[in-house]
């Protein structure tokens, strides 16, 4: 079950999408839930809808691997559903005590649950085809002129891409965790929520404490490397756009122009 | 009273790109009172293997038989299995989490819907079972030693009373002392509670000492399953999975290239110096 969360895992296969800069990867999802918020009307979200597709099949990811990723935010979909048919002022279809449901409701909770079910995708396509230190190197390069202004870029990409590399090992942790609790009889599935609350104490303690550990043994790892921040610090693997890079940019371009003119005609 | 496998096969991440075959066609018999090493090298499904053993991991296809009893079967009870069948972890003490000491080792008994009386009393005992006397009761788990540690959280599998005992590599990372102390206090175990034991090392050495029967296990499949000294003799197999004999073996077997006349089954220190001495004297010299 908590396998379940592709959040911040990336997903080894060859593709065009994997081969993409990380700047252009960041910088096409920003586009894309800007899209989602500016489409409107059938036409809009079915564009969108279009082209998040066709880029799932181009990252060749399995579909099914990324909808694995929708179910750690099913309850927040049905909570912004659910809010969106009740509480949507309009001509009232059903009334069922003081809750009613209306028409205006029901739409706007589908367009809601679209809305959100392409951001999370669009988001994860991103995570699922960059690597994390790929990831945190586009968004230093990209976020570079912050700089100017005092802005800790660099530690500040370096703590994401540290967050996201412990993402997987403290769900393996737990995982063990949990089972090493589960061969002393710990029960985390049935008992009432507050049993179910405090079955999780065997379970959080010992969590916290080894990711307090390895954060310890991290830190000391990177002093001990001579590791003192952003300064005059060089890259293996420079970032720097090719032809392929320029070609997505346009086309993402050309998909958000797109997207705003069939919002106005 | 016995575990039985029956063709397992365990398949990790099989909807991805990269499924793993963890486990590949194992069937074993474990029986009452044995002393079991199982060893392979990093990845070969050791702890795969183990964790199916209590239920913890559903095999991908194959079955499991606990004393006779079919234990994917509904009316089986998964908590009396890891009642009976402990299991206790690599790195055991990752998973202290009480107050005390004593308050971490009631936790397995306790979940098992004990009276207080008893749960103290089985935590009483066990702790005694690891040697860890009353003035550590009070102690926070977090402040003891490395070794110290272990012995608690070996503890808190062992108040649990299992007839079978499973031991991820328990003593990796300790210092020599609390290794041989925790491998002691696991043979006196087997030896005095009769208890089942399956230990699961690395250390060619520690299983010649303790085990009566050997696994090895690579690539998921058992490619051994004999008395310690027989899978010895065939070392050379062992090296090409990765694996090697205890040092001793080897120097029997080249003293024997060198003419002398000795068994070459020796598999502890103890055994081989009697066998050079017998051999040095048979020559007469």
């Amino acid at each position: 079950m908590l396998r379940d969360i592709t959040i911040g895992q990336y997903y080894a296969v060859e593709s065009r999408i994997h081969r993409l800069d990380p700047r252009v990867k960041l910088m096409g999802t920003l586009i894309y839930i800007i899209s989602l918020f500016i489409a409107k009307g059938i036409v809009g979200y079915v564009v969108a809808g279009l082209f998040l597709g066709v880029i799932i099949r181009i990252s060749k990811v399995p579909l099914r691997y990324m909808m694995r990723g929708l179910k750690s935010i099913i309850f927040i979909l049905l909570l912004s559903v659910s809010f969106n048919i009740f509480l949507t002022e309009g001509t009232v279809l059903v009334q069922i005590g003081f809750l009613h449901i209306t028409k205006e409701g029901l739409i706007l909770a589908a367009w809601m649950a679209v809305r959100l079910v392409f951001l999370i995708l669009g988001s994860t396509v991103m995570t699922l085809t960059t690597t994390p230190n790929n990831l945190t190197d586009g968004l230093e390069k990209g976020l570079g002129f912050l700089k100017k202004i005092h802005v800790p870029v660099h530690e500040m990409s370096m703590m994401m891409s540290i967050a996201l590399r412990f993402i997987p090992i403290l769900i393996e942790e737990t995982d063990k965790i949990m089972k090493a609790q589960m061969a002393r009889g710990a029960d985390f599935e049935t008992g009432t929520i507050i049993q179910k609350v405090k079955a999780m104490v065997p379970l959080l303690v010992p969590l916290f404490v080894s990711a307090f550990r390895r954060a310890s043994d991290l830190a000391m790892a990177m002093e001990a490397r001579c590791y003192h921040g952003g300064e005059g610090r060089t890259k293996m693997k420079p970032l720097c756009y090719r032809k392929q890079d320029l070609a997505a940019y346009s086309i993402l371009v050309l998909y958000l122009v797109s997207v705003v003119v069939l919002r106005f005609i | 009273m016995s575990i039985k496998l029956e063709h397992i096969h365990y398949i990790y991440e099989a909807d991805t790109a990269f499924p793993v075959h963890a486990t590949d066609d194992v069937s074993l018999e474990i029986q009452d009172g044995e002393f079991i090493a199982l060893i392979g090298h990093t990845g070969s499904g050791k702890s795969t293997l183990i964790q199916h053993m209590n239920g913890l991991i559903r095999p991908t296809s194959g079955v499991i038989y606990y004393n006779g009893k079919n234990i994917a079967d509904e009316d089986f009870s998964m908590k009396e299995l890891r009642s009976k069948v402990g299991l206790v972890f690599q790195y055991p003490e990752h998973q202290l989490f009480e107050i005390d000491v004593f308050a971490d080792v009631c936790f397995g008994p306790k979940n098992l819907g004990l009276p207080k009386e008893e749960i103290e009393q089985r935590a009483k005992d066990a702790l005694k079972m690891v040697g860890m006397d009353e003035s550590y009761y009070t102690q926070s788990p977090f402040e003891l030693s490395g070794g110290q540690k272990r012995r608690v959280a070996i503890a808190g599998v062992l108040a649990m009373k299992p007839e079978v005992l499973i031991l991820d590599e328990p003593t990796a990372g300790l210092d020599p002392r609390g290794r041989d102390e925790i491998l002691d206090q696991i043979a006196e175990l087997h030896k005095k509670s009769h208890m089942t034991i399956i230990l699961v090392s690395h250390s060619m050495e520690d299983v010649a000492r303790y085990a009566q029967r050997l696994i090895v296990m690579n690539k998921g499949k058992v490619v051994f399953d004999a008395a310690p000294a027989e899978v010895f003799r065939q070392y050379k197999q062992l090296e090409a999975i990765g694996l090697a004999a205890p040092q001793v073996t080897y120097i029997a077997h080249a003293l024997k290239e060198h003419g002398f006349e000795i068994n070459t089954d020796v598999t502890t220190i103890e055994e081989a110096k009697q066998e050079i001495l017998h051999a040095w004297r048979k020559r007469g010299c």
